[in-house]
Parts: C-alpha cells; sequence; structure tokens
C-alpha cells in the first residue's frame, strides 16, 4: 500500500527476482562463500546489517587508490576528483530516494541522523532561531508524537529533547497484534502535536506502515513528519516526495553499503531555515571572532570532514540496488517474508510476532519459542550456520507490548535463498526437541 | 560431543529447568547488609546484562557454622538464558557451607575459567556441578550469562559481610 512507485521506475509489470537470479547475485557477495562450523553460512541478519557487493568494496577501493583528498577545499587536482566524486556519490544516493541533491545530508548513520533533527529542533528552542527558524522550537505544552514499536534510535532522541524543552513526548499505542492502534492516533494528534516520527517498517515486526495515512493526520495539525526508513530503504522502492514526508533518515550499512555513513532527507526550506547542530569548518560563510554564518544545507549540516569514501561506497550500493530493481527486489523479500512467517507459525511453541500469514510483511520475521530463550536460540542455530539476530532488538517498550523481553529475528535480503529460509524454518523446528521442553505451554 | 552439546549438557539444561534457589520471589523482603541471626549478614543484588537483558536479583545470607562464618542460603529471582539460569540454579546449591573465603576463591576460578577462551581445565574438586559449564568459555558471547549469578553473589557476599562487620562494631 505504501510501495510508492517512483516515476522514473515504476514500470507496472515487473516481478519477483527468481532464485536464479538469486543464485547470480550471490557471486558478487565474497562473504557469502564462507562456512562457519563445517556448514554452509546462512546469513539471516541483513536487518542488522547487510553485506557488500564486490561493487561496493572496489568503489571505496578506488577512491582511496586514485582520488583520495579532502572535498570542497584546496585547488589541487586529487580535490576536485574527489569533491566531484563526494558530490555525484550525494546525487546519486539523493534519486535512489527521490529527493534533490541538497535535501540530502550525510551523517553517520540513522541514528546520527535522527539526533542531528533533535539537536537541531533544540537549538531552536533555546533561541538559536534565525528567521523563520522558530516553528522549529518546542516549549512546555508542545507535543512529539511517537509509535510503540520505535527503534531506541527514534525514541530516546525525542525523549531527551522533550526534556530539554519541556515539551511532551506521546505515543501511539499498538493493538495486540503489534498494528498501531490508528484510532488512538487520530486522538493523539493535536494542535499541540509539533513532531511526528515514526518508523516506516518496524525493525520487529516486518510490518509497513500507513505513511499516507500518518502523514494526512500531521498535516491537518500541522506538525512536522520524521520517517525512519531504516529498515525501509534497503527493501522498498522509495520516494519522500511522493511520501511527503518533512524528513526521513537511513543508514548506508543496512543497504549494502559500508559502516559509518547514512543520510538525512529534509525538504529544502526547512533544512535552511533550521539551526545547525554539529559546528565548525566547511559549514560557514564568514566567521568572526565574535560569530559565524552558516553555508545553506546540505553544507550547513556537515562540519568537519566527512565520510568521503563511504559515501562514494554507498552510491554504488544505491547503484547496484538500482540495477536489480527495487520493486523486484521488494517483492522478492515480500515472498521469502511470507516463506518465513508461514513455515515459523506452523511450528508448535513458535509465535511470530506482527503480521500473520497472508498479510503484509517485508522479509524479516522476528519470533519467540516457547519454554527457550531467544538467546538459547540463536546459539542453536549458529551452530548450523545459520546466523540471525536475537534480543530486543533496541525495541524494549515492543517487547514488553508483546510480552516477551526478547526475540529471534530472521531477515531477509536480495541474496537470501528460498532454501535458506527452509533451512531456518526445519532448525528452529528441532529447538523444543532439543532443549527437551515439552508441547506443554504452546505460547508464551 | 559436538560443540553445541558441550555447551548445553544435560546437567545444565536440567538446572535451567528446575531452578534451585530460584524462589526469592515467593519469600519476604528481607533488610540486607544488617546482622541477621547469630553473627550473620544478608546480602541482596541485582545484576542485568544489557546486551541480552538477562537479569537476576539474588539474596545470600550469611551464618555460624562450627568452625566460622558460612554461606547459610541462596535465593534468587531470574530471567534468562539456559546458561544464564542453570548457572545460577548450581550456584545456589553449592555455596551454602562454604565460608566466604572459600566462596570467594570459587567465584574467582569460574571466572579465570569463563574467561579463559577454553584454555584452562576446569577444577572439577573445587567447581562440583559447575565445572559443566566449562564450555561456555569457548563461547566469548556467553560467558556474561555465565558469570551473571556469580557476579551478583560476589556482590552480595560483600554486602552481607559489611553488615557482619557493621555487627562487630556494635
Amino acid at each position: 500500500m505504501t510501495m510508492v512507485s517512483t516515476p522514473a521506475r515504476g514500470d507496472a509489470q515487473v516481478s519477483a527476482l527468481d532464485d536464479d537470479e538469486v543464485r547470480r547475485i550471490r557471486n558478487d557477495f565474497p562473504v557469502l562463500e564462507q562456512e562457519i562450523n563445517g556448514k554452509p553460512l546462512v546469513y539471516l541478519d541483513s536487518g542488522a546489517t547487510s553485506q557488500n557487493p564486490r561493487s561496493v568494496l572496489e568503489a571505496e577501493q578506488e577512491f582511496y587508490e586514485q582520488r583520495n583528498s579532502a572535498v570542497h577545499r584546496g585547488a589541487h587536482h586529487l580535490a576536485v576528483e574527489a569533491t566531484d566524486a563526494f558530490e555525484e556519490a550525494r546525487a546519486t544516493v539523493a534519486r535512489f530516494v527521490g529527493v534533490q541533491d541538497d535535501e540530502l545530508i550525510w551523517t553517520a548513520n540513522a541514528t546520527a541522523g535522527l539526533n542531528l533533527l533533535a539537536y537541531s529542533f533544540s537549538n531552536a528552542s533555546v533561541g538559536r532561531a534565525a528567521g523563520d527558524a522558530g516553528r522549529f522550537a518546542l516549549k512546555p505544552g508542545d507535543e512529539v508524537l511517537v509509535t510503540e514499536m520505535e527503534h531506541h534510535a527514534n525514541l530516546i532522541p525525542w525523549q531527551e529533547l522533550c526534556r530539554r524543552t519541556g515539551a511532551s513526548l506521546k505515543y501511539i499505542p499498538l493493538d495486540d497484534a503489534g498494528a498501531l492502534r490508528l484510532e488512538e492516533a487520530a486522538r493523539l494528534m493535536t494542535a499541540r502535536t509539533r513532531i511526528l516520527a515514526f518508523t516506516h517498517t518496524s525493525n520487529v515486526l516486518g510490518n509497513i506502515n500507513p505513511v499516507d495515512v500518518l502523514v494526512r493526520m500531521a498535516r491537518e495539525v500541522g506538525a512536522l513528519v520524521v520517517l525512519d526508513a531504516c529498515q525501509s530503504a534497503p527493501h522498498l522502492p522509495l520516494d519522500f516526495k511522493a511520501l511527503d514526508v518533512d524528513f526521513a533518515v537511513f543508514s548506508g550499512h543496512k543497504m549494502l553499503g559500508p559502516t559509518g555513513i547514512g543520510a538525512v532527507y529534509g525538504r529544502s526550506e526547512l533544512l535552511n531555515a533550521m539551526p545547525p547542530f554539529l559546528t565548525g569548518g566547511s559549514m560557514i560563510t564568514t566567521v568572526t571572532m565574535e560569530e559565524a554564518h552558516y553555508l545553506p544545507a546540505p553544507q550547513r549540516f556537515e562540519a568537519g570532514t566527512q565520510a568521503i569514501s563511504q559515501a562514494v561506497a554507498l552510491a554504488a550500493a544505491a547503484n547496484y540496488l538500482s540495477e536489480t530493481g527495487m520493486h523486484r527486489i521488494a517483492l522478492r523479500e515480500a515472498e521469502l517474508g511470507q516463506r518465513l512467517v508461514t513455515g515459523l507459525s506452523a511450528i508448535d511453541g513458535v509465535r511470530v510476532l506482527g503480521p500473520g500469514p497472508g498479510e503484509e510483511r517485508t522479509g524479516l520475521a522476528a519470533f519467540d519459542v516457547a519454554g527457550v530463550h531467544a538467546h538459547d536460540v540463536g546459539q542453536y542455530l549458529d551452530d548450523l550456520g545459520i546466523a540471525v539476530r536475537v534480543g530486543h532488538h533496541c525495541a524494549q517498550p515492543l517487547h514488553r507490548r508483546l510480552g516477551l523481553s526478547a526475540s529471534t529475528r530472521a531477515s531477509t535480503y536480495l541474496y537470501t535463498t528460498s532454501e535458506e529460509v527452509d533451512l531456518l524454518v526445519e532448525a528452529v523446528a528441532q529447538i523444543r526437541p532439543y532443549f527437551g521442553v515439552t508441547a506443554a505451554g504452546a505460547t508464551s | 560431543m559436538s560443540g553445541l552439546d558441550s555447551l548445553y549438557q544435560q546437567l545444565i539444561l536440567e538446572h535451567s529447568k528446575t531452578r534451585s534457589g530460584g524462589d526469592l520471589a515467593k519469600l519476604p523482603a528481607a533488610a540486607t547488609g544488617t546482622p541477621g541471626p547469630g553473627q550473620g549478614g544478608t546480602g541482596q543484588s541485582h545484576q542485568l546484562n544489557p546486551i541480552c537483558g538477562d537479569e537476576i536479583t539474588l539474596r545470600l545470607s550469611l551464618g555460624t557454622d562450627g568452625d566460622g562464618q558460612a554461606v547459610t542460603e541462596i535465593h534468587w529471582d531470574g530471567d534468562g538464558c539456559a546458561i544464564s539460569m542453570a548457572s545460577a540454579s548450581i550456584l545456589s546449591e553449592m555455596a551454602p557451607g562454604m565460608s566466604p573465603t572459600s566462596l570467594r576463591h570459587t567465584i574467582d576460578h569460574f571466572r579465570e575459567l569463563m574467561r579463559s577462551r577454553g584454555k584452562l581445565e576446569a577444577d572439577e574438586e573445587l567447581l562440583q556441578d559447575a565445572a559443566a559449564l566449562a564450555g561456555v568459555a569457548k563461547y566469548p558471547a556467553r560467558v556474561k550469562c555465565a558469570m551473571l549469578a556469580w557476579v551478583a553473589a560476589e556482590d552480595a557476599l560483600r554486602q552481607a559481610e559489611a553488615g557482619q562487620g557493621v555487627s562487630q562494631a556494635l
């Protein structure tokens, strides 16, 4: 429903990647060739971090071997080459998410992006509000609205912002199945709501939130909308303009890129009205001993030397994804997601969190095995070479809401085979017998 | 025995289910750090592993036992993986009767064993059932699970002794 197609790539008849294509894709990923405990690696932890194709690794190495230099300073040849590479990377990644070049700010990752926004609003709140920046200032009586399913990265920065400004943090609660209670969202969205921050797809539930519905509610009350696209940018075709959000964040390492690079999207007129967060070199026009004037976005938010080679490598990742086709990847992962939820749900004592079989889900499934702690589940799977994530996945409030302290999460990507999903399901079916848990107490 | 089977030995799986001493939630709250009956004191410690969310609250009581001070009982309440729960169960069975010095010595050896990455042999006489946890040492990510109850016991022992110190000062 929110799989919005971009005009450039919105061809009506696209098919999911098939198994043969996935096998060919796997040849591009050196790390997938290894064995763990004498068994082929089954990597089902792409939701935490994805693997890198050769083209990404080579792009970073090629940059260091041929074009390495500081950017936006220096007039020598390499400085020009590096600046071109850096800005071309920005243009590529901006195009990948459907925004203008100057609306994409490099950050270390999505967490850094959300903190950038929160601290900029914080600075606006203490009077660093030149011209139009007053609209970002929060004060007692104002409210920031999040959801109960947020990753800690889209919760704690807002908790802290509210603490600093006296604003109140509210959240949209979940129903027992983990879906947003939209009737509550409508009730909570008032003239007091200044910011609505929510995740596009949950890193635990694998659901896709109705961005259009939430944006419409926020627009009616004049709230700014911040979208956490950390789990959607790698897996769904995205167009932030079409989604009509004001801000969005994502991380490079979850979308075939290196660690240490991510981005914030912000509508141009908003970014240029916001006070900076990190200050220093490369983000100024004139500086005196008393004060400084700032460049427009994106440089306004890029103080200090940036993660240049990582940006270049992230652009290579975006190209790899675009050439494969984000629609085809999304369709493929929707199939794998169904295979996961159907297979796992059929196992006695296994409860899959979030949407059930047949309901919209990305290629991700977190589950509870009754009577066996997630850590032990993960250990059993690791012995078979199967890599999954265990724990609260940085979403403690969500787990608490679902009556759990931890779960096990399997997450796919474009290189995941159907056989790998089946191997996981077969392995999970053996876990309760291995740990001597009887059929009693089907779910916990 | 495969790596996994040496980690999850039958003894460990049994302890993770029976959970000896895991009845703290059913007991009334005790004053901690203050002298108990006789020469004893009680200490209570809460330990949390933020990585996995495992947690334990452990209460340890000291009393006099013929020759001198000794652990009289350990009770705990916890939530966690098979390794952390079994480890707490084993400890609460073996600690009663030990002198504070002996318990501390046992905890030190257990910690050394856990951190050895499998290079150290367990002193089975000293560790008794806890020697079955030796396999954990080969899984660095799980060492904290095995240590959770032992760290709590070490902390609770310190408090119990502090209570006793108060008693002697009086």
